[in-house]
């Protein structure tokens, strides 16, 4: 394997990560406000599909991008009223999400496309477009660092590297202040948050928005950016992906990074190497698709450290009566 | 406040419910420019108004009513397995191995043995999921979906590498013995001297699942077991005081839900396809939690839905292929049953709780 093999490898890795990171992040916002999130996978598809489709109506990618976020936020409202209002089944409320999410959008690409559930082909401005960062010229020329910059670091689209900015933002977010205080408090004991005379609906709300936003934004990324069109069922799993990571991650969002580049440099490797010759043993395409659930698995029995999720996730919150 | 009575709980509560995501679909229906009159009568005709609709309707009603049971089981555990799907892929993998790799003298005995080795890989299948949950502590909503994208990318494996004959092109195994096939459901129905559609997937299968759905019934509430079961579900602590072992239980409820995911193969591995092809399972896993949603976890109630589901998948496919509306359809009316009847079902009940009180507050 030579230089420029690695280079592509690890540029795969940033660009396949970046909806992994975004997705696991909102998921992250909501579990750690007590609702659990299964439905990131929907939230991201309907965002792809709305985004791809108004972005090649209107020509224009930050008018698909505004039209994607839209269409997460609904279906995360719809998350909120099950889960918060009506203190339904969160987990149930979110398959229904991911399969409306399946269906509205082939349903929907087929009405207004014809193209077999599809979106036409993006290009130009209607697709975000890669940047090259400043110093890309500079470095050329030194050794190592001058393909890695300009190859690894450079020329991915604006969203990615909002991505990877998100990160500081959610740590700071989330333990710098009142707000993340309190929105990790109401994941913990939502009863201490009533008491202390805050809203509990209000903070979930927040979270299950916040996380609307963020998969809306994974959602983009994946139609506009590392694709140019959305074709059905796009997402391919990459939010239950991010809920191994956030497990993996058990619920951080420096180590969220960490565990979604873990994968999406496996998923870099697979797309490169369908079939990974290390000598002695052939390892098999399915096995590297695999091995995200696998290691979660591996996580979950507890083999490498216990992962705790926050304490009141999955249960609606029942105000006393006075 | 008065809680509502039982019989408006267990009916009334979920047909409005399915009302409301009927009539949503309607409206979906209408925003993509089509009729949902014209649409209903499609889906009516396609799926009911002949024997041949009948047969698919009812072939697609067998895997569904096994998926459903297999949900429904450990939703009375207090579980919520999503894991049907996998469990129902290597069900499948258990039936071909059966019936590649011994020479059955009758189709009786190959239906036994297929049977059984469906349900020991669906079980199996469960088993890790359910020994996390119960010594681990580790949440099986999350084990099971992970297991489902595990299952698929080892049957991917197995189809395309040690299974596919050599020579052949697309990854499936090679075709049962004919002599293996179930009998049809027109086969069976000749017997009786009842004419019925012959070029229908319908098959022996539907019995079994009609079978499951009794035993499950017997289970669930006349043995010891049931109500271990019932009673874990409803409270933990309870039943924790009451000497019934948690682990156990889950235990159980895991291994008798994978099972009965797993049988689903002997309807289509087994019945209909009669060799094991790529995602074998084809969704129904994920159908059996709106199944088992909207029958409020009873057998009976586990079967009539599922019917309805097999009316509407057989309906969906007539729709596709008479009025241009594609079959994703379906997956959105599923979408909202789940969504009325599972995450919204507060939403429904309050306002009928609040309707029954005027009423006796009226006396």
């Amino acid at each position: 394997m030579d230089v420029a093999a690695i280079l592509s490898i690890l540029e795969g890795t940033i660009r396949l990560s970046t909806p992994l990171l975004l997705a696991c992040l909102a998921g992250l916002f909501s579990e750690r406000a007590g609702v659990f999130d299964i439905g990131l996978e929907g939230k991201m598809l309907i965002a792809a599909f709305f985004s791809a489709a108004v972005a090649a109506l209107a020509g224009s990618a930050w008018v698909g991008l505004a039209a994607g976020v839209a269409a997460a936020l609904v279906l995360a409202v719809i998350h909120g009223l099950a889960s918060i209002t009506f203190r339904g089944n969160q987990l149930i409320a979110g398959v229904a999400i991911n399969f409306l999410a399946a269906g509205l959008t082939v349903l929907v690409a087929e009405n207004w496309f014809r193209l077999g559930g599809r979106t036409p082909s993006l290009s130009g401005e209607a697709r975000f477009q890669g940047l090259t960062l400043p110093l890309t010229e500079t470095l050329a020329g030194v050794p190592l660092l001058g393909p890695f910059w300009g190859t690894v670091i450079s020329g991915h689209a604006l969203l990615a590297y909002l991505a990877f900015l998100a990160v500081p933002a959610t740590w700071w977010i989330l333990y710098r202040t009142r707000f993340g205080l309190r929105l990790r408090a109401v994941g913990e004991n939502p009863a201490a948050v009533d008491t202390a005379g805050i809203s509990v609906v209000a903070l979930r709300y927040a979270a299950v928005m916040i996380c609307g936003l963020l998969c809306g934004l994974a959602g983009v990324y994946l139609a506009t950016a590392l694709s140019a069109g959305f074709v059905k069922d796009m997402s391919g799993g990459r939010g239950f992906i991010a809920l191994a990571a956030l497990i993996f991650a058990k619920w951080r969002p420096w180590s969220a990074m960490g565990a979604t580049l873990l994968f999406g440099f496996l998923q870099s490797v697979a797309t490169r190497f369908p079939r990974l010759d290390l000598g002695i043993v052939v390892v098999p395409a399915q096995f590297i698709d695999a091995l995200p659930y696998l290691l979660t698995v591996v996580i979950l029995a507890g083999f490498v450290g216990k992962a705790i999720p926050p304490r009141a996730g999955g249960t609606a919150y029942v105000k006393e009566h006075g | 406040m008065q809680p509502l009575p039982k019989w408006a709980d267990a009916t009334l509560v979920p047909l409005l419910s399915i009302l409301i995501a009927f009539a949503i679909s309607g409206v979906v229906i209408l925003a993509i420019g089509k009729d949902p009159v014209e649409a209903t009568k499609v889906m009516v005709t396609g799926a009911l108004g002949s024997t041949y609709g009948w047969g698919y309707t009812l072939y697609y009603a067998t895997s569904f009513t096994f998926t459903g049971l297999a949900v429904a089981v450990a939703f009375h555990a207090g579980l919520f397995n999503i894991g049907g799907e996998g469990q129902a892929t290597l069900g499948g993998l258990g039936v071909a191995l059966v019936l590649l790799h011994m020479a059955w003298p009758h189709w009786s005995l190959a239906l036994l043995a297929a049977m059984a080795g469906a349900m020991a890989f669906g079980a199996a299948w469960a088993l890790l999921p359910a020994w996390l949950q119960a010594r681990r502590g580790s949440h099986i909503v999350i084990t099971t979906i992970m297991f489902n994208f595990i299952a698929a990318a080892l049957l991917n494996y197995i189809l395309v590498n040690v299974l596919r004959p050599t020579g052949q092109m697309d990854p499936a195994t090679a075709r049962f013995a004919a002599d293996l096939a179930l009998p049809k459901l027109h086969e069976m129905l000749g017997w009786l001297g009842i004419p019925f559609a012959r070029r229908t997937p319908a098959n022996l299968g539907l019995v079994v699942a009609l079978a499951a759905a009794v035993l499950v019934w017997g289970l669930l509430w006349h043995t010891r077991l049931g109500f271990q079961l019932r009673a874990f579900g409803k409270s933990e602590p309870a039943a924790r005081y009451a000497g019934i072992s948690p682990v156990r239980v889950t235990l159980y409820a895991m291994l008798i839900s994978g099972a009965l995911a797993g049988l689903m193969a002997v309807n289509t591995v087994m019945g209909e396809q009669q060799r094991l092809v790529m995602n074998a399972a084809g969704g129904a896993g994920f159908i059996g939690i709106a199944v088992a949603l909207m029958g409020r976890s009873h057998p009976l109630g586990v079967v009539l839905a599922a019917l309805l589901f097999g009316f509407l998948y057989q309906g969906g496919a007539e729709m596709a292929i008479w009025m241009q509306i594609p079959r994703e359809l379906i997956v959105v009316i599923q979408a909202l049953v789940i969504l009325f009847t599972g995450a919204l079902d507060n939403m429904v009940r309050m306002p009928v709780a609040w309707a029954f009180r005027l009423l006796r507050g009226g006396r």
